[in-house]
């Protein structure tokens, strides 16, 4: 369960506070899968790098399961993201220096976990790479790199992932497979996926969409 | 923080497989280190390896167990005590050491030689080699002499032929090759000429008064050790003016020497390093900005602070090691070279090896140095958040670190007392290596300050009509990004050790070289007989020349100072005040004369005469140099009686002089009032000038065949010899000015490496938006020839600074600036900057404005 009770998130300009979002408040159940859209500067982002734990409000409180996200110092979050969170963002973030498995394998040794390879390797069969694990991210397609990234993102089997405009850096049809990729991982493995996206047709894989117009909430499809 | 994780070996794992693109890069950065380290391994195992061949060939390095010298005649005392020991089984060889000029009668040449005479058991240890091979065997079957190859080439003379030496002749029956104990470079001042001791009666050169000093080497037996036999007659020695030396002291002594050399010529070291360790920095800074997205990512996906910190501290320890590693194994190449540049200078056969423990301590201060030196930069990549991951901020934002951070002032608390330490081990004095390390926090902090001030400057002096590439330029200098102070500090910092290095180099030289050129002589007649004086003086004038100076010469020693006899202040130790005991035991040659001689000044009393005669009495007038006044603890107005060859003579010190020693002319520790000395036996010094040269040999081979007993110099040669041992020193003084020079370019290098990123993203979006090539090519030569210029400018000034402390303080010389080497060193380094900063900057030519904004 996620759940963001009367979120703000606040920046400095100038001498001015700037509000990006607003007593933002939802509950996530588990195993959802969940669209954020909005227009451009309406604070998807933001919220969705509050709820993984990669930065704190200004004022609210963020629940994942039992752990209140805003009590938890740095790398107390670090270590929830470890264990709980996967993410996917629009340009794929794949480490350059590493292969495809390397890549896979990160999440899994920063817990000291032993087997890395063998789940590395099994979880590129799953999203169709298996042959392609000793490639470098710059010698893999743009739906290839994404879906290492997935893959990555699933290595510590999390209980929710973000994905951050997952197709916006690919085109329509790889795009459509990224989505199914999610949809088929949310069904099968019961992890929440939290999708950020402006395009309204990935939207509507969605079975919940949480709307944003300048840092508010003004659509909630589970409300 | 959680600064070492338990996981480190998955660790450990990730952070080799991350560094893979990275890994040469980092070694670039790192390589700023290695030539530190290569000073270091170089001069810690050389040191060694002389050292321990010191302890290999002390015995032959002394010439014996024992040594005992002595510049009088021998004595009944002296042969007493001689033969106590030969009882107890030492068995002597002597060695009689005069010089003399020697002459070729088939060429005429003549030519100062150190004559050797020797007697047939002599050396004791070691052995002396010849060309041809085996003729030092033959050296005592008859009127033989072994000679230094350069007096052949000098003498025009060859094997076979017959050599004068005052009126004995001898046949040069080959050349030295090597003799143990004694360094090539001496043979620069006056070949040596060995001869069989029997044949120096022959020669008539040993009289009354001649320089000569004789040696006895002693074989002791294996049960007997050396200091134990000495010990016990070391008064008896002191009495008849010996000097007893075992062959461990002489070891103790050259070890002292050595280590002293190395400790100096390692301050070069470290300065090196601590400059390599500025590159590190600025090299890991760079390092760390391309490294933000991989660390966002790494914290996205769960890495803790700790974690992502042990990765790059991994790396950047790996690759410093690996980089010091690199220096230890140049190092090592140098160590192995170096025997060939010093085998002049030093009086024993070094035989090179490996010396682990300098190559591990090399290694290991060198990758401590460059970890340290990391770590700074590294630390910030605990700030880098997660959220970079999402929204990207400029390199300079991601890395801000707070002022106050516990961990960062750990590492600079770190770095100083690191710097400090390895000053310590370098100094022989705990001062001395404080003093080092404050004098390398203040360069740094001057470099630092006037870092500020040109960014402070810049951002003032800027004003609107000024053409847009140079505004751009000068505004890069003060923007936030700008590698102001990172280009100023290693600019700087290298400008400073290559400025010091040669102005000191200079100074001292100058000095040297100043002083040799200043007299106006160029040859000198000495032990010149009384009844001899006028015929030489009367040939100089009348082959056109001009006497310079003429010296009578009178030897003596110290038998009384304020009515205390010598022997019992250097047999009570507890007599106030401590007298140096080499003042009251040397012979003194003095000289007497009515006016302050050219060099001299006097810095304490009057000269002579100031005294009315009444108060004077029957007490002579003498004035002493500065340092013998010093060591003798005499001032004005002691008495200090001199036992002139038997006559004693009284004197009170009315003056005390400084005397330039470097000069030619003959100096003295003591002038007298010429009335004191009007009766005493004598030689004199003529000096003349003679011209054009090539009469100096022609009236040497005149006057030395008219009176054999003389002895002439040509100080031209002379002075050539010095500029010899000068141009060797300037050569290793250059040496390391070039490897700091050398040094300087990977460091700026990484200076100019960690705002490249910055740059190259402005000048393609400047591209962007319509500058031309030319324009930003403009853009960039403006900001580096400014950072050029100061940072050169500030080296310079602030070398000029030490220079002027180092030469007044520790050479105790005078300062001049050396403007022009220095002005010069400037523009090169300034020419460094600018070249580094535009083949760093050639990217912006070839990437895209595309990638710019992708990047963005």
């Amino acid at each position: 369960m996620l759940i963001a009770k009367e979120v703000t998130k606040e920046y400095k300009s100038g001498d001015n506070q700037l509000a990006v979002l607003r007593d933002v408040t939802f509950e996530i159940p588990q195993g959802s899968f969940v669209a954020i859209v909005g227009p451009s500067g309406s604070g998807k982002t933001t919220l969705l790098g509050l709820l993984a734990g990669l930065d704190t409000p200004t004022r609210g409180k963020i629940f994942l399961d039992d752990a209140d996200l805003t009590q938890l110092s740095e790398n107390g979050r670090a270590r929830l993201r470890g264990e709980k969170v996967g993410f996917v963002f629009q340009s794929f973030q794949l480490i350059p220096t590493l292969t495809a498995q390397e890549n896979i394998q990160v999440p899994l040794e920063l817990r000291g976990e032993s087997g890395a390879d063998i789940r590395a390797r099994d979880l590129l069969e799953r999203v169709g790479l298996s042959g392609r694990g000793h490639h470098f991210p710059t010698q893999l397609s743009g739906g290839e790199q994404q879906r290492v990234a997935i893959a990555r993102a699933f290595a510590n089997s999390p209980r929710i992932l973000f994905a951050d405009e997952p197709t916006g850096n690919l085109d329509g049809v790889t795009g459509g497979r990224i989505v199914e990729l999610l949809e088929s991982i949310n069904r099968n493995e019961g992890s929440t996926v939290i999708l950020v996206t402006h395009d309204q047709n990935i939207a509507a894989h969605a079975a919940r969409t949480i709307r944003l117009r300048d840092g508010v909430v003004v659509e909630d499809t589970a409300a | 923080m959680q600064i070492l994780p338990q996981n480190f070996l998955p660790l450990a794992k990730l952070a080799w497989r991350e560094s893979r693109s990275a890994r040469r890069r980092l070694l670039l950065y790192m390589s700023s280190i290695s030539l530190g380290a290569a000073a270091l391994v170089a001069i810690d195992s050389y040191a060694s390896n002389v050292t321990d061949s010191i302890q290999e060939q002390s015995r032959a390095l002394l010439g014996g167990d024992i040594a005992l010298s002595t510049r009088r005649p021998l004595f009944d005392s002296t042969q007493k005590l001689l033969d106590t020991l030969s009882r107890q089984g030492v068995r002597f060889a002597r060695l009689t050491s005069f010089p003399s000029m020697a002459v070729v009668p088939r060429t005429t040449a003549t030519r100062l030689v150190q004559v050797r005479a020797v007697s047939s058991n002599y050396p004791v240890y070691g052995e002396i080699t010849t060309e041809p091979a085996g003729r030092w065997q033959a050296l005592q079957s008859g009127p033989h002499a072994l000679v230094d190859p350069s007096l052949l080439v000098t003498l025009e003379a060859q094997i076979g032929d017959t050599l004068k030496l005052g009126f004995g002749e001898f046949v040069i029956t080959g050349t030295l090759k090597d003799v143990p104990g004694s360094a090539e470079i001496s043979e620069i001042f006056g070949p040596r000429v060995f001869i069989p001791e029997r044949y120096v009666a022959e020669t008539r050169l040993l009289v009354f008064g001649s320089t000569a000093s004789y040696r006895f080497l002693g074989k002791v037996p294996a049960s007997i050790k050396p200091d134990a036999l000495v010990k016990p007659l070391r008064k008896s020695f002191a009495q008849v003016g010996m000097e007893a030396r075992t062959a461990e002291q002489s070891e103790a002594q050259a070890t002292r020497a050595i280590l002293q050399l190395r400790n100096f010529i390692g301050v070069v070291g470290l300065v090196a390093l601590l400059l390599g360790g500025i590159g590190v920095a600025s090299g890991v800074r760079a390092f760390v900005a391309r490294k933000i997205d991989t660390v966002a990512i790494l914290r996205c996906l769960g890495a803790s602070s700790g974690q992502v910190l042990t990765i790059y501290v991994a790396q950047a320890a790996a690759m410093g090691l690996l980089g010091a590693a690199a220096g230890a194994v140049l190092g090592v190449a140098v160590q192995f070279a170096l025997p060939r540049v010093m085998r002049d200078f030093l009086p024993v056969d070094v035989s090179v090896s490996l010396v682990p423990t300098a190559i591990i301590a090399g290694i290991a201060v060198g990758g401590w140095i460059a970890l340290i030196f990391s770590l700074r930069p590294l630390l910030s990549v605990r700030n880098i958040s997660p959220l970079q991951t999402l929204r990207r901020e400029s390199d300079a934002d991601v890395l801000r670190t707070r002022f106050r951070d516990v961990p960062r002032l750990l590492v600079d608390a770190a770095l100083v007392l690191s710097v400090v330490v390895i000053a310590l081990s370098r100094s022989t004095r705990v001062s001395n290596g404080l003093g080092m390390a404050a004098a390398t926090g203040a360069v740094i902090l001057m470099l630092v300050l006037s870092a500020s001030a040109l960014a402070y400057v810049a951002r003032k002096s800027l004003r609107k009509g000024w053409p847009y590439v140079i505004r751009q330029g000068v505004a890069n200098l003060y923007r936030p990004a700008n590698q102001t102070r990172a280009v100023i500090l290693a600019l700087g910092f290298g400008s400073f050790l290559v400025t010091t290095l040669y102005v000191v180099q200079a100074n001292l030289l100058r000095q040297f070289s100043a002083d040799a050129a200043a007299s106006r002589a160029n040859v000198v007649f000495y032990d010149v007989q009384p009844d001899q004086e006028a015929d030489i003086r009367k040939s100089v004038r009348e082959g056109g020349h001009e006497i310079v100076q003429t010296s009578p010469v009178v030897t003596m020693r110290i038998a009384q100072i304020n009515g205390v006899p010598v022997a019992t202040m250097i047999a009570d130790t507890t007599l106030k005040p401590r007298r140096q005991r080499w003042t009251l035991r040397r012979e003194y040659r003095s000289t007497f004369r009515d006016s302050v001689a050219e060099g001299e000044t006097i810095t304490k009393g009057k000269w002579f005469g100031a005294q009315p005669a009444a108060q004077r009495g029957d007490t002579g007038e003498v004035s002493l140099e500065n340092s013998l006044a010093t060591d003798l603890k005499a001032n004005i107005g002691d008495v200090i009686t001199w036992d002139v060859q038997g006559v004693m003579v009284t004197t009170r010190v009315t003056s005390l002089r400084e005397v330039i020693w470097t000069r030619f002319e003959p100096n003295f520790f003591a002038v007298f009032s010429p009335e004191s000395l009007k009766d005493a036996p004598r030689q004199y010094v003529v000096l003349a000038n003679v011209a054009p040269r090539a009469e100096v040999t022609r009236l040497q081979r005149a006057l030395v065949g008219r009176y054999p007993n003389i002895s002439s110099l040509d100080l031209s040669l002379i002075k050539e010899s010095i500029m010899k041992v000068v141009s060797k020193v300037a050569i290793a003084v250059r040496f390391m000015a070039i490897f700091s020079l050398a040094m300087g370019v990977p460091v700026l290098f990484s200076s100019i490496a960690a705002t490249r990123r910055d740059r190259i993203r402005e000048g393609v979006l400047l591209k962007t938006l319509g500058a031309t090539r030319g324009q930003i090519m403009r853009i960039l030569l403006s900001e580096y020839i400014l950072l050029g210029v100061l940072g050169s400018l500030t080296g310079m000034v602030l070398a000029i600074g030490g220079g002027w402390a180092l030469t007044h303080f520790v050479f105790e010389n005078d300062f001049s600036p050396a403007m022009g080497p220095a002005f010069a060193i400037a523009g090169l380094m300034m020419l460094l900057t600018v070249t580094i900063g535009l083949l760093a900057g050639r990217d912006v030519f070839r990437e895209t404005a595309m990638t710019a904004l992708r990047e963005n």
